[in-house]
């Protein structure tokens, strides 16, 4: 029953690592390039919503709902600002600008938060203690089942937005080839903003999850940033539902992993990732189409 | 026309290199123990930078996990160091130590690609990490002094560990210059300007990928073994922290990505501001990130890319030139 209980829980964990990687997803589908300040921009929006908190008293549900608008107007500066001067600049120049942004993100956060450990736990209401006991060895917690249908929302939503809007049209045209989808009048430019806004929002909501789930700090955002890429990367890179189910794998490995020994949870994890990419070595391609 | 590979400046600067050298060596003999530890501070930050321009500026393989080989070469150290070998031969075993775990690691690491191989290098980092934190004989987590080395007295022992530096950085340095040099090295700046265009050419850009990537995980391991020999002391999470890379990236990207002088003076950029801003601290790296990704957006070919396109000038005798031959009187 322990390890039927590892599993469900693994699920549930893997449902948030999969949210966090959404963006990453997006944005590998759209511009093919990987954002290494993801993980910090998902904690930099666990802050904002932290903030929001502290100022207001609301819930942090509430005040995620707040904090998203920001955090999609940071996403549009981000592209108009540093990746669309990088893209044009080579593969190597998009990692090495956001490896830099991820280092400002992260001192910036503890210049103006100290390095303690925040959490949103507290102020997301019952949520964060309900759950049920099916039977003596197994627990379903309202967290994880609420984190879970997210997550397949979140997903769900993206596949029906990219197959049946006009919108998601023009972005799955320039993933495939941004020179031709401009020949027929497609805004290339407008098209990556609005990705890589959409990228940091989906990011934003991992960082709600991480606060409400357990606790971050300034710091905090590399780990997300590995895990939400091995996410992407077992689920294989350029495909949204691959991301999602690369998510929950991610996430079983980990807790089967803890049965094993507590510290060998992140590790399974990294194992089932490099496993994955000895396996499929190279073999990255743009498939950003709907189920 | 007529090639020509030294010039004036190369020679006169090789020369002076040269020269620089042999008064470093005397260093120790002057100077107090507190500076010679600064000046292989800045050693340590040449060699890495060094090492990791020679990955990312001529293989294009953007690493960000070589301090999975600077945790090896420390740990390694330590481990050959507490099996009874005396501690600057446990030294030496420790380098090749982790140029011998390069190799099997560059079997699989280079099939990837830009991310991959970025993040990637990174995960194999936080594995070996991981597995050194499982090692209680190896301090678990909370670190690990090197106590062989107090069987030297403190002066002798700063100076012993400078000259290691020293020589260190004097073989890396001289051995990237010799691979520049050869006719591997017209084939490395092939990869460096077009590595799509090298192959076709058949470069075989696989193996001397291979080549870079063992030399830098020699050099991170080099760089790891003079660090526990700089501090006496190291922990899984600062040995193995990412920030290595974030420096590493700083001094390349500052420097001059893909030039040979680049590198060495981003390494004494770092050190300059590392001793004006001792505390550290968060804006000291907010500035340091924010320097890097604006090189990176700016001047992908650093400040030593500038020097070199606006004076022409070449201190060290790595590339091909040709000049006008004057016509004959």
């Amino acid at each position: 029953m322990t390890i039927v209980n590892a599993v469900l829980q693994g699920i549930f964990l893997g449902a948030f690592y999969a949210v966090l990687a959404c963006g990453l997803s997006i944005m590998f589908g759209v511009m093919r390039i990987i954002n290494l300040a993801h993980g910090d921009l998902a904690v930099l929006g666990a802050y904002a919503t932290f903030v929001i908190v502290e100022q207001t008293g609301a819930s942090a549900l509430i005040a995620f709902v707040v904090s998203l608008p920001l955090m999609i107007v940071l996403g549009y500066v981000l592209q108009l600002t540093v990746l669309e001067r990088s893209l044009k600049a080579g593969i190597l120049t998009p990692l090495l600008a956001t490896f830099g942004l991820s280092i400002v993100v992260q001192n910036l956060l503890q210049l103006a938060f100290s390095p303690d450990v925040r959490s949103l736990g507290g102020s997301a209401g019952t949520i964060t203690t309900a759950s049920w006991q099916v039977t003596s060895g197994l627990s379903v917690s309202a967290l994880g089942l609420l984190v879970l249908l997210v997550a397949v929302l979140l997903f769900g939503g993206l596949q029906l937005f990219l197959s049946r809007t006009r919108v998601g049209w023009m972005m799955r045209a320039t993933a495939e080839d941004a020179d031709a989808a401009e020949l027929v009048g497609i805004d290339s430019r407008a098209v990556y903003a609005r990705a890589t806004a959409l990228a940091v929002a989906t990011a934003a909501l991992g960082g709600l999850f991480l606060g409400i789930r357990s606790v971050f700090d300034p710091v905090s955002g590399p780990t997300q940033l590995i895990f939400a890429f091995e996410a992407v990367v077992i689920g294989g890179m350029g495909s949204l539902r691959g991301t999602l189910l690369g998510g929950i794998a991610l996430g079983v490995a980990q807790t089967v992993g803890a049965q094993i020994h507590p510290q060998f949870a992140v590790m399974a994890g990294h194992l089932l990732f490099l496993a994955v990419l000895i396996v499929r070595f190279g073999g990255a391609r743009l498939r950003l189409r709907p189920v | 026309m007529q090639v020509q590979r030294w010039t004036r400046t190369s020679r006169w600067f090789g020369a002076a290199f040269c020269v620089l050298v042999v008064v470093l060596a005397f260093v120790p003999l002057v100077f107090d123990p507190d500076i010679v530890q600064k000046l292989t501070t800045l050693l340590i930050l040449v060699l890495l930078a060094v090492m990791w321009n020679a990955l990312a500026g001529y293989g294009g393989l953007l690493s960000v996990g070589q301090q999975a080989f600077i945790g090896i070469g420390a740990y390694g150290t330590v481990f050959f160091a507490g099996q009874g070998i005396s501690p600057y031969p446990a030294m030496l075993l420790a380098t090749v130590l982790a140029g011998a775990i390069s190799l099997p690691i560059s079997l699989f690491a280079l099939r990837l690609r830009a991310a991959q191989f970025a993040i990637g290098m990174w995960v194999i980092a936080e594995v070996i990490s991981i597995v050194v934190r499982l090692d209680q004989n190896l301090g678990a987590g909370t670190g690990i002094s090197l106590i062989q080395l107090n069987q030297y007295e403190p002066n002798f022992r700063q100076a012993y560990t400078f000259w290691l530096a020293l020589a260190f950085t004097v073989i890396f340095l001289a051995a990237l210059f010799f691979l520049l040099r050869s006719p591997l090295g017209a084939s490395l700046r092939a990869i460096r300007d077009d590595e799509d265009a090298a192959r076709s050419l058949g470069v075989r850009v696989a193996a001397r990928k291979r080549l870079l990537f063992v030399l830098a995980g020699l050099g991170c391991g080099a760089a790891g073994v003079l660090i526990v020999a700089n501090t006496l002391f190291i922990e899984p999470t600062s040995i193995f922290s990412v920030q290595w890379s974030a420096y590493m990236i700083f001094m390349v990207l500052v420097g001059g990505l893909g030039t040979f002088e680049g590198p060495i003076l981003g390494a004494i950029l770092l050190f300059a501001i590392q001793t004006t801003f001792t505390q550290g601290g968060p804006w000291y790296l907010v500035g340091l990130g924010a320097t890097a990704a604006l090189f990176a957006l700016l001047l992908p070919r650093g400040l030593w890319g500038v020097v070199e396109e606006r004076l022409g000038l070449q201190l060290i005798a790595v590339g091909f030139r040709v000049v006008e031959k004057k016509p004959d009187a």
